[in-house]
C-alpha cells in the first residue's frame, strides 16, 4: 500500500489541463506557412515524396502530406511547418494549404450536419477500423486514451461493437481484403452515424494511392464527417478535431 | 560449392550466387539447419527470371557472422519436394512460394495462402474463403475473432478450438493490411519515395525497417557510413525499443486489470516518443532515418537533454517493475503461461525477442553486427522459461540495456560529416544484397536484386513477425482462452509488418 502510494506520488499530475491551448515540445511538423517568395516551383514539386504539392500558385494537399519535411529542409524560405496541431476540417479543400495564407484550419459549421452537436455533443462512442493502417495512427488513437491526453473526459471513446457505436473511425489506405470487413462494420452500426478518417493514408491513400492492393469504393459511397490529417495524427489533432465537430457552440 | 557466403550488408553480384538443382538446393538449406540450433533462415524468396522462378535461400548463423546464401531454377507445374516437410521453420516461406507464383509441393504439411496478395498466383482463392482447420466434434467448440478486433489494433481473423475454457488449436490468418508495398517499392522511382514508403511498412518500427532500407540501398550503391550516420540511427534504434517495450508492459497490465502498472508504464513511454519528436519532429520517428544523410545530428545539447530524460525515466521505470515483480497476483497470471519450448523455437526459426525467451541467443546485433554495435559489445539478455513473465523480463532488462548503450554512446558524440548524397542515385547493377537489423520485435531483413541499369528487380522484405506468428499460436495450446491477450501482448507481433 505505502508502495503504491509512493508510486502515485511520483508520477505527479500528468493530465494535459487544457488540451486547446496545449503547447507540443521541440520541433513538430504541423499546419504549414507557404511564404509568397518565388523559388524554382518545378524543383520545389520534386522535392514531395507524396505529390502533395502543386504550383502557380503553391500549395500543399494535407490530405496527401507525409509530414516528411523534405521540402521545408529543402526550400526554408518558401514552407515552414509551424507547432500549430488543429488542422483538422470537414471540408477535404479545407486540408489545401496555398502559398501566403497564414489562416488556422477550421470546421466549416455549415457543413456540420445539425444532429451531431444535439446528439454526440457530450457523448461520443467511435468504433475504429484500421483498413491498411501501418499501426502508427492506430498506437496515436490509443495515446489519445492514455493518462496524459485522457479523452475520454470529453466522453470521447473507442467502443468494441459497431453496434455500441455512433461512427467510425478509418486508419490506412482502406486495402482491398478490408473492404468487405470495413462495409459490414459500418453497416452494423446505427443511423444516425459518423465517418472520420485518420491520417494521410485514409484520406488519399497516402504512399499506396496508386497500389493495385487497394479498393477505396466505400469513400465514393458515404460522405466524410471530418478529415484529420498527420503521418501519425498527433493524439491533440485528433482530440482538437473530434472536439471541433461535436462541440455544441463553436 | 553449391552456396555463396556473405556477411550482413555485403553487396554481391547475383550470378556469383550458384544455382543448383533443386534437389541439391533442399538438401544443402535443410541440411545447415539441421546440423545446427544456431543457424536458421532468414529469406527464402522467389522471382521471376525469364519464364522460371529463380528461388533464393538465406541461411544466417549466430556464431560465425556469416550468411550462406544459394539458388535454384524452379516452374510451376510438376510438384516439388517441400523443405517444410524435413524442417518446419520453412513452413511460411514455401507458403508465400506457392501463392505468389503457383509452385506446388508434394509433401507440404500446411500448403494455404498467407496474405492473399493482389498479385497472386490463384485469383480463385479469396480472404473470405480461408480453408480453416477444423476438428469434427460435439465436444468442442470453434471461437472467431476478427479481423476487425475489440480493441484499436490492426486486423486479422483468430480461429480457436477449445475444450471448455482450454484452447485445443488456434489458427492465424492474416492478410487483411496487404497494401502491396514489395511491387511499390519497384514503381516509385524517387529515393525519397522509396525512403518514405520504407517507414510505412510498420508505424511501430519506423526505426528498425527504415535503417534496414538505409543500409540495403547503401550497400547497393556502394555507400560507406560516417560514424554521425550511424551514430544517430543506433540512438535511434534503441530509443524505438525502450518506447514499446514500456508501452508493451502498460498493455500487458491492462491486460491482467492491473490499473497502476498500465497507467504508470503507459504514461512513461511518452517522455520516450516526446524526445524523438524533439529531435526529429515526429513521435514515431517519422521522417528520420534517410540514406546516406543525417537529416537530425546529434549534438551536445540534444544529448544532454536526451540524458536528462533517461535520468527521469529510470527511477520511476524501476520503481514501477520493481512492485510489479512483488506483485503475486500479477505473477500468477504471467508464469508459465503462454510457454514456448527451447525445441519448438528452434523448430519454427523463432527470431528475436521471442528467441531470447526462450533460451535461445539470437540477436542480429550481436551475430551479424552493424552500426555502431561491434563497439558496443552487445550481449543479448536471454530468458530460459518461454513464458509470458520471460518476455515481460525480456523486456524489462532491455529497456536498462538501451539506456545503458545510450549512455555509453552519449560519451563522445562524433563530428557531423559532409553528406554526399549524389552517390546513392546509381545503384549498382546486377546485384544482390541482404540487410539484417535487430528491431524492437527481432530480426527484420530486407533483400534487394538489382537489374542491368541498377534498377531495383526485386525487393523483399520480411519482418519478425513472419516468423513469430507462428510462435503466438504454439503459445496458447493448453492454456485458457482467457490468458489469450497477455499471451498476444506479451508477443506484439505485427500485422502491416507480416501483409506487406
Amino acid at each position: 500500500m505505502y508502495n503504491n502510494l509512493k508510486i502515485l506520488y511520483h508520477q505527479g499530475k500528468q493530465f494535459i489541463p487544457d488540451v486547446t491551448t496545449a503547447k507540443v515540445p521541440g520541433i513538430f511538423r504541423g499546419r504549414p506557412v507557404i511564404s509568397l517568395v518565388k523559388v524554382d516551383e518545378s524543383r520545389l514539386q520534386a522535392t514531395c515524396p507524396t505529390h502533395a504539392i502543386s504550383a502557380n500558385p503553391v500549395s500543399i494537399d494535407l490530405g496527401k502530406c507525409t509530414f516528411c519535411g523534405e521540402c521545408a529542409m529543402a526550400f526554408p524560405d518558401k514552407i515552414q511547418f509551424t507547432t500549430d496541431y488543429k488542422i483538422s476540417t470537414n471540408e477535404r479543400e479545407g486540408l489545401i494549404v496555398k502559398e501566403g495564407d497564414d489562416q488556422p484550419i477550421a470546421i466549416n459549421p455549415e457543413k456540420v450536419r445539425k444532429e451531431i452537436h444535439s446528439l454526440f455533443g457530450r457523448s461520443l462512442k467511435l468504433r475504429q477500423v484500421s483498413a491498411g493502417g501501418d499501426n502508427s495512427c492506430e498506437w496515436e488513437l490509443n495515446a489519445a486514451n492514455n493518462v496524459q491526453f485522457d479523452m475520454g473526459r470529453f466522453g470521447i471513446e473507442f467502443v468494441a461493437s459497431p453496434r455500441h457505436a455512433d461512427g467510425i473511425v478509418i486508419t490506412g489506405p482502406i486495402t482491398e481484403n478490408m473492404a468487405e470487413p470495413l462495409q459490414i462494420c459500418y453497416d452494423a452500426t446505427p443511423d444516425p452515424k459518423l465517418i472520420v478518417l485518420v491520417g494521410t493514408d485514409a484520406i488519399s491513400g497516402g504512399l499506396f494511392s496508386g497500389s493495385p492492393a487497394l479498393n477505396r469504393s466505400f469513400l465514393d459511397r458515404y460522405p466524410v464527417d471530418l478529415y484529420i490529417p498527420g503521418n501519425p495524427a498527433h493524439p491533440l489533432t485528433v482530440i482538437n478535431g473530434l472536439l471541433d465537430l461535436t462541440r455544441r457552440s463553436f | 560449392m553449391h552456396y555463396l557466403t556473405i556477411k550482413n550488408n555485403q553487396p554481391v553480384l547475383v550470378k556469383e550466387i550458384p544455382v543448383v538443382s533443386y534437389m541439391a538446393f533442399l538438401i544443402l538449406n535443410t541440411g545447415m539447419v539441421s546440423e545446427s540450433t544456431a543457424r536458421h533462415c532468414v529469406n527464402y524468396f522467389g522471382y521471376k527470371e525469364g519464364n522460371a522462378i529463380k528461388l533464393i535461400c538465406c541461411i544466417a548463423d549466430d556464431t560465425d557472422h556469416q550468411i550462406y546464401v544459394s539458388s535454384c531454377l524452379v516452374e510451376t507445374g510438376n510438384p516439388y519436394h517441400s523443405f517444410s516437410a524435413k524442417q518446419l521453420c520453412f513452413e511460411k516461406f514455401e507458403r508465400e512460394i506457392h501463392e505468389n507464383f503457383g509452385i506446388d509441393y508434394s509433401d507440404h504439411p500446411w500448403l494455404k495462402p498467407v496474405r492473399f496478395s493482389h498479385d497472386r498466383f490463384d485469383k480463385n482463392k479469396e480472404i473470405a474463403g480461408y480453408p480453416f482447420y477444423s476438428i469434427d466434434s460435439e465436444e468442442l467448440h470453434e471461437v472467431g475473432v476478427g479481423p476487425i478486433h475489440a480493441g484499436v489494433i490492426e486486423p486479422g481473423h483468430f480461429r480457436f478450438i477449445c475444450n471448455g475454457e482450454q484452447i485445443l488449436h488456434l489458427e492465424i490468418q492474416l492478410g487483411y493490411q496487404h497494401r502491396g508495398i514489395e511491387k511499390l517499392f519497384l514503381d516509385v522511382k524517387s529515393l525519397k519515395e522509396k525512403a518514405t514508403l520504407s517507414e510505412n511498412i510498420a508505424g511501430d518500427t519506423v526505426v528498425g525497417h527504415a535503417t534496414a532500407f538505409a543500409h540495403t540501398w547503401e550497400s547497393l550503391c556502394n555507400f560507406q557510413t560516417t560514424p554521425d550516420i550511424d551514430f544517430s540511427r543506433t540512438i535511434a534504434l534503441e530509443l524505438e525499443r525502450i518506447a514499446i517495450h514500456t508501452g508493451d508492459l502498460s498493455a500487458l497490465c491492462t491486460d491482467i486489470a492491473y490499473q497502476l502498472g498500465s497507467a504508470v508504464f503507459g504514461r512513461l513511454r511518452t517522455p520516450i516518443v516526446n524526445f524523438m519528436q524533439e529531435w526529429c519532429g515526429n513521435r514515431l520517428s517519422k521522417g528520420f532515418i534517410r540514406p546516406g544523410l543525417n537529416r537530425f545530428p546529434v549534438t551536445r545539447e540534444l544529448a544532454d537533454r536526451l540524458l536528462e530524460v533517461l535520468d527521469t525515466f529510470e527511477p520511476d521505470f524501476t520503481e514501477m517493475n520493481v512492485e510489479l515483480s512483488n506483485l503475486p497476483s500479477a505473477l500468477s497470471r504471467f508464469e508459465r503461461t503462454g510457454v514456448v519450448s527451447t525445441e519448438d523455437a528452434i523448430t519454427i526459426g523463432v527470431v528475436g525477442m521471442a528467441a531470447r525467451s526462450s533460451g535461445l541467443k539470437r540477436d542480429v546485433r550481436n551475430s551479424h553486427p552493424y552500426s555502431m554495435y561491434p563497439r558496443l559489445n552487445h550481449e543479448p539478455v536471454v530468458k530460459h522459461h518461454g513464458d509470458v513473465y520471460s518476455r515481460v523480463q525480456i523486456r524489462r532488462e532491455e529497456v536498462f540495456q538501451s539506456i545503458k548503450h545510450i549512455r555509453e554512446l552519449l560519451k563522445e558524440i562524433p563530428e557531423v560529416s559532409p553528406s554526399e548524397r549524389d552517390n546513392l542515385l546509381n545503384p549498382g547493377t546486377n546485384l544482390f544484397t541482404l540487410s539484417l537489423v535487430e528491431g524492437w520485435r527481432g530480426e527484420i531483413c530486407h533483400a534487394a536484386i538489382t537489374g542491368p541499369e541498377g534498377e531495383l528487380l526485386h525487393y523483399k522484405i520480411k519482418d519478425p513477425s513472419f516468423h513469430n506468428w507462428m510462435a503466438l499460436a504454439l503459445a496458447v495450446r493448453n492454456n485458457e482462452i482467457s490468458d489469450f491477450p497477455i499471451c498476444n501482448k506479451s508477443f506484439n507481433l505485427s500485422y502491416c509488418g507480416h501483409d506487406l
